[in-house]
């Protein structure tokens, strides 16, 4: 690890002033950052431990109806709040999916948002990426791929978003606020990670020195509590990264479905709203087969970008499933498996 | 740049002098303060044999900045035990075989501590292991590890009047 100064500013306004220097970079739970600096992928000169900043580890639910999330609530006391898990169960499943338990505990919400790709070729400083090093090239693209981008990619960059959090909160129209040099900006978080294009890599749609302060979640996002579930495939049961998984989230009237939000997470370098599949399913019976099509249609732009392709048919499968899941209606308690396949057997099969 | 940190460990307060602000809490406490009960395994966040209680809570002293822990309260495995009488996490794993070579253990039975003050999992073994997948055993003790755990936590909740 490079070696760097560490400052711990006692307000938002004078991290802001102090990240505004280059090289520099804020900490949180350190969980991400201090891992890259570990292994040489960053090497910041100051280090601005933005933990202690007065008021933004709360959770407030406003007069609207939206709840505003501080940007250091830690991931596990976020998944554990009563009224937010209750409010928005998938996404307290998708937290509690991600990770271990001692890194819940310490990574906060905004650096959830914040966190880098886990491409191999990234990760390793002896490799040409061109998220790392624009223009270096992309070693990913003839090795070992088959876990990247299927959805949004180009052969600038064909890395995913590792993000089990953002999958749900990009389906539900979350607000990500933005604290910065120029002053307070929002984006949406569906386009806070930007996509690459001919020439550019894409990566967070931050400028220098801006920090994320807050997440909200808009007073309708809370109508789809009883038929939300987050649905996440990866190579071991828990700890590891999604091959791919799926946010699905109903808003019934009786059978019929009024609203359908869905995303998918893990095959682009975004979470990947599928606003297609959600007006597709606006009306229709909640059955088998219009959850198949609604799925079809969310992958019907996909293409693998390596030896991935299988990924496009495990991604359709999984997000019948959410689907046929939230269909049944949220359970009571988040699974024991949290977002896994191998459990909430109740009718739906692995092969949907 | 010299910093300095005042921080409680195990119930007596430190101050220490930082002269390296890269020290991790891993290396604070081990390397500084003395205590190598807490392990360094992968020192990534992957493994867990680094668990420790910050504030109460588990959490992975090797991506944590010392700097950063100023004004906590830390408890390691050497702050667990009253005396010579084990806490009952350690007992458990000694009953139960928890371990073959040790070398995870302080962190499993942090790790176990933590989840139990959770109090998530109940006597459910699939949310132990679920809660225990922080800690990798390269043994592969786990059905000892998970067998302590709910027997520390059928002991805690009769402790507590409750039932599990």
């Amino acid at each position: 690890m490079n070696r760097f100064d560490y400052i711990r500013p006692g307000s938002v306004a004078e991290a802001v002033a102090a990240a505004s220097e280059a090289g520099a970079a804020y900490l949180a739970g350190g969980t991400n950052l201090l891992d890259l600096m570990k292994i040489g992928v960053v090497a910041p000169g100051k280090v601005i431990d933005i933990t202690r900043l007065p008021g933004l580890d709360r959770i407030d639910w406003l007069e609207d109806g939206s709840v505003r999330i501080g940007a250091m609530v830690r991931n596990a006391d976020l998944a554990r709040n009563p009224a937010f898990s209750a409010a928005f169960p998938a996404v307290s499943e998708a937290l509690l999916s991600g990770a271990s338990p001692q890194l819940r505990n310490a990574a906060t919400v905004g650096g959830n948002l914040m966190q880098e790709t886990r491409c191999a070729y990234f990760q390793d400083p002896l490799s040409h990426c061109n998220r790392r090093a624009p223009g270096a090239g992309c070693d990913a693209l003839e090795g070992h791929n088959r876990s990247h981008a299927v959805l949004g990619w180009t052969p600038s960059c064909i890395a995913t978003h590792p993000s089990d959090f953002c999958v749900p909160l990009a389906a539900l129209g979350a607000v990500v606020e933005i604290e910065g040099p120029d002053g307070s900006r929002e984006v949406d978080l569906a386009s806070l990670h930007e996509l690459p294009g001919t020439d550019s890599a894409g990566g967070i749609a931050l400028k220098h020195g801006e920090m994320i302060t807050a997440l909200r979640l808009p007073a309708e996002a809370s109508a789809f509590a009883g038929h939300s579930r987050y649905l996440k495939l990866r190579e071991r049961t828990s700890f590891a990264f999604a091959l791919v998984s799926a946010a699905a989230m109903l808003r019934m009237e009786q059978e019929t479905i009024a609203e359908a939000r869905i995303a998918l997470g893990a095959v682009a370098a975004r979470p990947w709203r599928a606003a297609e599949a959600e007006t597709f399913l606006k009306g229709k019976k909640a059955e088998p087969d219009a959850f198949a099509e609604a799925a079809q249609i969310a992958l019907k732009e996909a293409s693998p970008s390596g030896d991935n392709a299988f990924k496009i048919t495990l991604a359709t499968r999984v997000l019948t499933r959410a689907l046929t899941l939230a269909a049944k209606g949220t359970p009571d308690r988040v699974p024991a498996l949290p977002a896994s396949v191998f459990t909430s057997s109740e009718g739906a099969t692995a092969h949907a | 740049m010299t910093l300095s940190i005042s921080l409680s460990v195990n119930g007596e307060s430190l101050s220490v002098p930082l002269e390296d602000p890269r020290t991790t809490l891993l290396d604070l406490l081990r390397e500084h303060i003395g205590l190598t009960g807490t392990k360094k395994g992968c020192d990534r966040g992957q493994c867990g044999a680094c668990t420790v209680l910050l504030d109460g809570k588990r959490i992975n002293a090797c991506l944590t900045l010392a700097a950063s822990v100023d004004g906590t309260d830390v408890t390691t495995i050497e702050g667990l035990a009253t005396g010579d009488t084990l806490h009952p996490v350690q007992a458990a794993f000694i009953e139960h075989d928890g371990f073959q070579c040790g070398y995870c253990t302080p962190g499993q039975i942090m790790s176990a501590v933590g989840l139990l003050s959770e109090g998530d999992a109940g006597a459910d073994p699939e949310r132990i292991r679920e809660g225990m997948s922080g800690n990798i055993c390269r043994c592969a003790a786990y059905p000892g590890i998970t067998a302590a755990v709910l027997d520390a936590q059928r002991r805690q909740s009769e402790n507590e009047g409750t039932s599990a």
